[in-house]
């Protein structure tokens, strides 16, 4: 690891630890406010350094569709969009999945729906965590809170996608994308060789068989026994991945009489209203959910027994609190949500106000 | 020692940079720091702001409500940034342009005639580098060899021969608050 402290935005930080990682190809097209991942791509070049593609696609349709295409070759590839850009590629990330292929998908949100706003949010919960693109499969869904989790998460997503053949998203928002702040940078990898990812992907169409039987990489089969059982492998995995890659990070859980549930940068500004309530003796605590998808329901579960009450936090209309809610045992706790929407971010404030309504009871 | 700061303006009178070399300070000091702007349209013309938060410790929300310094550049940011100024805090703005005073008694008010000086000093670019000056005078979270360090790192290295320029322009602020 080089300790060299920098400066810089998350969405350059998620540029730079794409080269560091050694991906092989990354497919985009420009959308505030993410615009900066491939505009510190192009700036970095580093088709001269480590040969890593970088192309600016005609639309997020193409962009997909090309990593669909570089990722069933065994290829490390990626995408970046904001919202909009990603409704658009909803049927490339379920033919992804349905072809088992991994490859690494980032989506810093901005206000819906439609064209909506630039500004930050986290209104695509649902689509991320739910399916987002037709039929039954998930995401591996990783939401970074800094800039140094921007940077962090591009190779643990790369790592979880080639592990269990899924694709992987990194679900950021505008906050976290456009604000600078201290990273360390990993060191740089070497890219793949073409032998290692012969040995690593068996799987790959790679171009030249030499005796072995030939992969195909498709989503379709016709024959729906064989397609159930397609469908039974993609579910072993599912539940594979919700025993073991459950991430969350907890804080002033263990005396907590009441407790805040949020994931992102608005996570932050929470842990700031708890430092204040703290200050006041106030036992408050927060999960911060790393994993959207698989879910942290467990920690919540364990961390609802002993509190009065929780708040979830969302830059939404309530998309999170469904998952906080299957996770509450007691029927009779009172889950409340605060958001704002529309591209609004809520200052510490207004998230001591909700916590101070939710204890004493006001609606 | 935590400081939050808010530097507002319009769009091109260099909020944004002033921002980014104030955060390269503290990087330079080995202190945390967040860099949040305002981003979007108003980058091309309208009013744009930019919260830097500076600490010994780590640094949870970089979005807050209240700062201890504020940095006001135009008459929109001053109504709307005055009260937001905590109790006992500090206040830098420049008069050029500005039809209603701040009226707080419960913080230092301190007015720095920059356009003025940029005038005099026949650079518009300095601008925005004299009131820097006056913020690390008045505020001194971080002190002027790491401003220069940092506005090392920001200035791409075709730009350096504009840095002596700069020093004089934030030495110039300096001078200008008491």
């Amino acid at each position: 690891m080089s300790q060299e402290v920098k400066l810089m935005k998350g969405n350059e930080a998620i540029a730079h630890a794409a080269i560091l990682y050694g991906v092989d190809g990354y497919f985009g097209y420009p959308i505030t406010p993410q615009s900066e991942v491939l505009e510190t791509l192009e700036a970095e070049m580093p088709w001269k350094t480590t040969g890593m593609v970088v192309l600016q696609a005609e639309s997020e349709v193409s962009s997909i569709n090309m990593v669909y295409g570089g990722a069933a070759t065994g290829k490390a590839v990626m995408t970046s969009s904001s919202s909009p850009g990603i409704s658009l590629m909803q049927e490339g990330i379920s033919y992804l999945a349905a072809s088992e292929l991994p490859a690494l998908i980032v989506n810093v949100m901005r206000g819906g729906p439609g064209l909506g706003t630039i500004h930050p949010s986290q209104s695509d919960y649902f689509q991320a965590t739910k399916g987002g693109g037709h039929g039954d499969y998930h995401l591996i869904v990783l939401a970074p809170s800094s800039v140094q989790e921007m940077a962090d998460f591009v190779g643990l997503g790369f790592d979880l996608a080639f592990k269990y053949r899924t694709p992987a998203m990194i679900l950021a928002d505008g906050v976290v994308g456009q604000m600078m702040e201290k990273v360390v940078l990993p060191e740089q990898r070497p890219r793949r060789t073409e032998e290692q990812i012969a040995r690593e992907c068996p799987w790959a169409a790679t171009g030249h068989s030499k005796g072995r039987k030939p992969n195909v990489v498709t989503s379709l089969e016709l024959d729906s026994a064989l397609m159930e059982k397609n469908n039974e492998r993609f579910q072993e995995t599912y539940r594979l991945i919700e025993k073991n890659e459950v991430r969350y990070q907890a804080y002033h859980i263990e005396d907590a009489e009441y407790l805040v549930v949020a994931f992102g940068s608005i996570a932050r500004i929470c842990l700031k209203a708890i430092e204040d309530a703290r200050e006041k003796g106030i036992k408050v605590g927060l999960i911060r959910p790393i994993t959207l998808w698989p879910f942290p329901y467990d920690a919540i579960r364990e961390a609802s027994r002993h509190t009065k009450g929780i708040l979830v936090v969302e830059l939404n209309a309530g998309q999170m609190i469904e998952d906080v809610r299957l996770a509450v045992a007691d029927p009779t706790m009172d889950i409340r949500h605060f958001g704002r929407m529309g591209g609004i971010v809520p200052n510490p404030s207004e998230i001591s106000a909700a916590l101070n309504r939710l204890m004493n009871h006001e609606s | 020692m935590k400081q939050e700061i808010i530097i507002a303006g319009f769009g091109g009178q260099g909020v944004l940079s002033m921002g980014k070399i104030l955060a390269y300070a503290a990087l330079m000091d080995n202190l945390e720091v967040t860099w949040m702007p305002s981003y979007g349209p108003e980058q091309r013309g309208g009013t744009a702001n930019v919260t830097v938060v500076i600490s010994d410790q780590e640094i949870s929300s970089p979005i807050v409500d209240t700062f201890d310094v504020a940095v006001i550049l135009n008459q929109q940011s001053l109504d709307k940034f005055e009260h937001a100024v905590r109790p006992g805090g500090i206040l830098i703005f420049d008069p050029y342009g500005i039809h209603r005073m701040p009226e707080r008694t419960d913080i230092r008010i301190i007015p720095v005639n920059a356009m003025d000086k940029t005038i005099e000093m026949g650079n518009a670019k300095s601008y925005n580098m004299i009131l820097l000056g006056a913020l690390i005078k008045a505020a001194p979270t971080v002190s002027v060899d790491d401003v220069l360090k940092g506005l090392k790192k920001v200035l791409p290295e075709r730009h350096h021969h504009l840095l002596p320029a700069n020093e004089q322009a934030l030495l110039k602020g300096m001078e200008l608050v008491d």
